[in-house]
């Protein structure tokens, strides 16, 4: 009955249009009939109660740092799975859709998602979150990015010009995340600016309080190598002062070859190397294979909560899952 | 008194001397014997320190020899291991099902698009990426050209040929356009430079309603594989169908596009295109045909160079589409599209195109930059022809109906490795002229392939086409196909 849901959705539109002037009303209200008041009331409190804000949020690292922020104030869509590989989501027309509804985008902002969110942005239609509108949360903003590269090469492999792009597992980014998209939900939806605000603080304050622990758990590895299938955790090891720069790719993007694992298990067995980390959308029998040849551990890493079971509760257990996972991998001696 | 003192002087100074020349002989002795001793000692040291230099040597030197060998050895180890690696066959419910696709063949898009390194949208003003695709190969038939390959960058020839070398240009034009152009060089078969203006045209980004419109030169949104260029394609050549209904060059012109997506919970978009649809580009439309000595001719006909007489001799092209995530790892696309517009064999002649295509794509949670994946990809068309008479040519008044479809099925077996396979199917109604039409009569093809990817700026691609017609029996061809592309590509659609 096309006809008649067409209606529905008029009456409701109607519905929400008065609720909006519903400020005017009330003051309109005050000044005589008080039946108006509770008429207006009536009407405007379970809008009020439903008016959460629309978010859709490019990968789940992101969407978990956002849910600590928006709490039950907004309804939250992630794109890309926990488990895939965030260069390479389809640009599935279901996500055109999502973003058309939707208030405010959050992204990485550092061309990770630059092979498929540019298609979709394109077709969405929604000038609440075009590039620099306020509802398009670009998450790298102010984030201190490593590995910029001064000449742009790609015989060097895959890589980005913005830098590298996997910065979130660092806590201290994950603040400036959370900062970004507070900002972000406050010009969206003002009158709840003041929750958005308390939620940031929060989850600012739970860091500090983890990250002295992490660091701690992981202090007596101090310098320690780890060996890496791709160049994505940079930003871990710079903040727990562990050098992740041995890689099971040749290059970012690059499949391993033999000729390459070779050398590193050269390495590995050189400097005693005994660690492997492998994020869940990773060929995992390849870091098996060198691991037997060097008496490594494997370690299964995930840059998103959800990504390894038992993560999904958000940001601060996946920290504590890979922090709690390196440190038991680094202290069993082989 | 001093002699007193003398007597044990001298007593003591004699017995001093004796005893003093008793110590220089023992000390002459016990100095030459520390010599020798120190010589002997000397000589072992020197000795010795020559043999650990030697034996170290020889240490290095069976280490290194080792070392090299086990690093062979384990290079060759790891090699085989790799081979094992390999990710698992995609699931037996999805390889069921695409299977279940009668003719099949491949779909297009591997992946999302590339990732942008080069002159960015961002840091420059516009993305701009140069594309290149060369052919080499070669066929039973002495001119691929002339029967088998009719799309215009198809490989014409046999031997090398390079139908597409396109510099693509795009970005933000203000707050309320986007602009794209695409141009492309391309080499005649005397490798004569030959450049069209493939597409030219500007996006509105801010139109209210979740209207969209696009103007200029560009491909009409018919079906899918027409508004993809031919670097997004899985097969080297254009679907047979498609060479009947749009022609060698795809169904493009200038015109106007207005689209909707329509407020429903799944991915719904409704478009119509208005196209001035005069020229080549629209093949079955105001299409004047090829100069056959000295006339020009379209399906044998003399035809018409008529100018525009009003909004019923444009070109019109409607089309819906709708996508449906069946379950996590398992999108579907589905649409209709049609063509209407006058075509030039006479002065009421018209045209009309309408088609069906439908997208499946298998990419599974734990996907690696992409792969593995399954897509199936097929379209079927019909169209309806009404062709003028020409009696001096003897050709009567009749309505030429065309059909056909093709049907591809892609598997992306590990990352960077595609195989396919496209079956296809076109026939028509019989025609006056049908002897001398290379775009009438039944023809078959089925085509095998396999793409690699070194990275997503490039691809090396070997197909085969068994082929079969009315017009010239059965043919076979081998063609390989590489791409380079440079520079910043905009992200492709699903």
């Amino acid at each position: 009955m096309p006809a008649s849901s067409g209606f529905t959705d008029k009456k409701m539109k109607n519905k929400t249009l008065f609720n909006r002037s519903g400020v005017g009303l009330l003051s309109l209200g005050t000044m005589g009939c008080p039946r108006i008041i509770s008429v207006v009331f009536g009407l405007l409190l379970p809008f009020l109660a439903e008016a959460k804000l629309t978010v859709v949020a490019t990968t789940a690292d992101l969407a978990s740092i956002a849910r600590e922020i928006g709490g039950d104030h907004i309804d939250i869509t992630t794109l890309g799975k926990p488990t895939e590989d965030p260069h390479f989501v389809d640009a599935k027309p279901s996500f055109i859709v999502k973003l058309n509804h939707t208030d405010v985008l959050i992204e990485g902002g550092a061309e990770l998602e630059i092979g498929w969110l540019p298609a979709l942005l394109e077709q969405s239609r929604n000038q609440k979150i075009a590039s620099g509108a306020p509802g398009h949360v670009a998450c790298a903003q102010g984030v201190q990015m490593l590995e910029v590269p001064t000449t742009l090469d790609r015989s060097h492999g895959d890589i980005h010009a913005a830098g590298n792009p996997h910065y979130v597992v660092d806590p201290a980014n994950a603040k400036i995340v959370g900062r970004n998209i507070a900002d972000g939900f406050c010009t969206a939806d003002e009158k709840s600016s003041g929750v958005y605000r308390a939620n940031l603080k929060k989850f600012t304050d739970a860091i500090d309080a983890k990250m002295v622990e992490w660091q701690k758990k992981l202090e007596p590895f101090k310098g320690q190598q780890v060996v890496a299938y791709h160049n994505s955790w940079l930003y871990f090891g710079n903040r727990f002062n562990l050098n992740i720069d041995l890689f099971l790719e040749p290059k970012p993007g690059v499949p391993p070859t033999p000729t390459h694992l070779a050398e590193v298990i050269t390495k590995m067995k050189q400097d005693k190397v005994h660690v492997i980390i492998v994020d869940p959308y990773l060929n995992r029998r390849t870091a098996e294979t060198v691991a037997g040849k060097t008496d490594a551990t494997v370690v299964d890493v995930s840059q998103f909560p959800g990504g390894i079971k038992g993560t999904e509760g958000g940001y601060i257990p996946l920290m504590d899952y890979l922090v709690n996972a390196v440190a038991k991998a680094l202290a069993a001696k082989p | 008194m001093k002699l007193r003192y003398l007597w044990p002087s001298a007593l003591c100074l004699s017995a001093c001397l004796v005893q003093a020349q008793e110590t220089n002989e023992v000390g002459q002795l016990k100095q030459q014997l520390q010599q020798l001793q120190e010589n002997f000692e000397r000589s072992q040291r020197e000795q010795r320190q020559q043999i650990e230099a030697l034996t170290k040597k020889l240490d290095e030197l069976t280490k290194q020899s080792t070392a090299e060998a086990e690093k062979k050895k384990l290079e060759q180890d790891l090699a085989t291991e790799l081979q094992k690696n390999q990710p698992a066959t995609p699931s037996a419910s999805a390889s069921a099902s695409a299977s279940a696709s009668a003719a099949a063949a491949i779909a297009p898009a591997w992946s999302p698009a590339q990732p942008l390194t080069l002159a960015r949208a961002g840091s420059a003003y516009m993305n701009i990426s140069f594309d290149a695709l060369m052919d080499v190969g070669g066929s039973t038939a002495s001119d691929p050209s002339k029967f088998l390959q009719l799309g215009d960058h198809d490989p014409i020839k046999r031997g090398f040929s390079l139908r597409n070398a396109e510099v693509v240009l795009d970005g933000a034009v203000d707050p309320y356009f986007k602009g794209f152009a695409n141009i492309v060089l391309k080499l005649d078969k005397n490798n004569e430079t030959g450049i069209e203006l493939e597409e030219t045209y500007f996006q509105s980004t801010s139109l209210p309603a979740n209207l969209q419109l696009k103007a200029g030169q560009f491909f009409a949104n018919f079906g899918r594989q027409n508004p993809q260029h031919p670097h997004q394609w899985a097969f080297v050549d254009e679907p047979l169908i498609m060479s009947r209904t749009f022609g060698p060059e795809g169904l493009r012109s200038i015109g106007a596009q207005m689209s909707w997506l329509a407020p429903t919970p799944f991915y719904t978009e409704a478009f119509l295109g208005v196209f001035d649809g005069q020229g080549a580009t629209a093949f079955s439309f105001r299409n004047p045909g090829d100069d056959v000595m000295g006339t020009n001719r379209f399906h044998g006909r003399a035809t018409l160079d008529r100018n525009l007489r009003g909004p019923g001799d444009l070109l019109y092209v409607p089309r819906v589409a709708s996508s449906f995530d069946l379950s996590d790892s398992q999108t579907l696309v589905v649409g209709a599209s049609a063509a209407f517009g006058p075509n030039e064999t006479g002065a009421e002649r018209r045209t009309e195109i309408y088609g069906v295509d439908l997208y499946w794509k298998w990419k599974p949670a734990h996907a690696d930059a992409g792969f593995p994946f399954v897509s199936w990809q097929t379209e079927a068309m019909y169209q309806r022809f009404e062709a003028g008479a020409d009696t001096l040519a003897g050709l009567p008044t009749e309505k030429l109906r065309d059909w056909g479809m093709y049907s591809q099925l892609l598997w992306g077996f590990k990352p960077r490795w595609v195989a396919g396979l496209r079956g296809e199917y076109a026939d028509g109604n019989t025609g006056a002229d049908d002897a001398n039409d290379v775009f009438r009569g039944q023809r078959t093809r089925i085509s095998p392939e396999l793409t690699f990817y070194p990275s997503e700026f490039s691809k090396i691609r070997l197909q085969y086409n068994y082929d079969h017609g009315d017009l010239f029996g059965t043919e076979h061809s081998i063609w390989m196909q590489v791409e380079f592309l440079l520079g910043a590509h905009g992200a492709h659609k699903f």
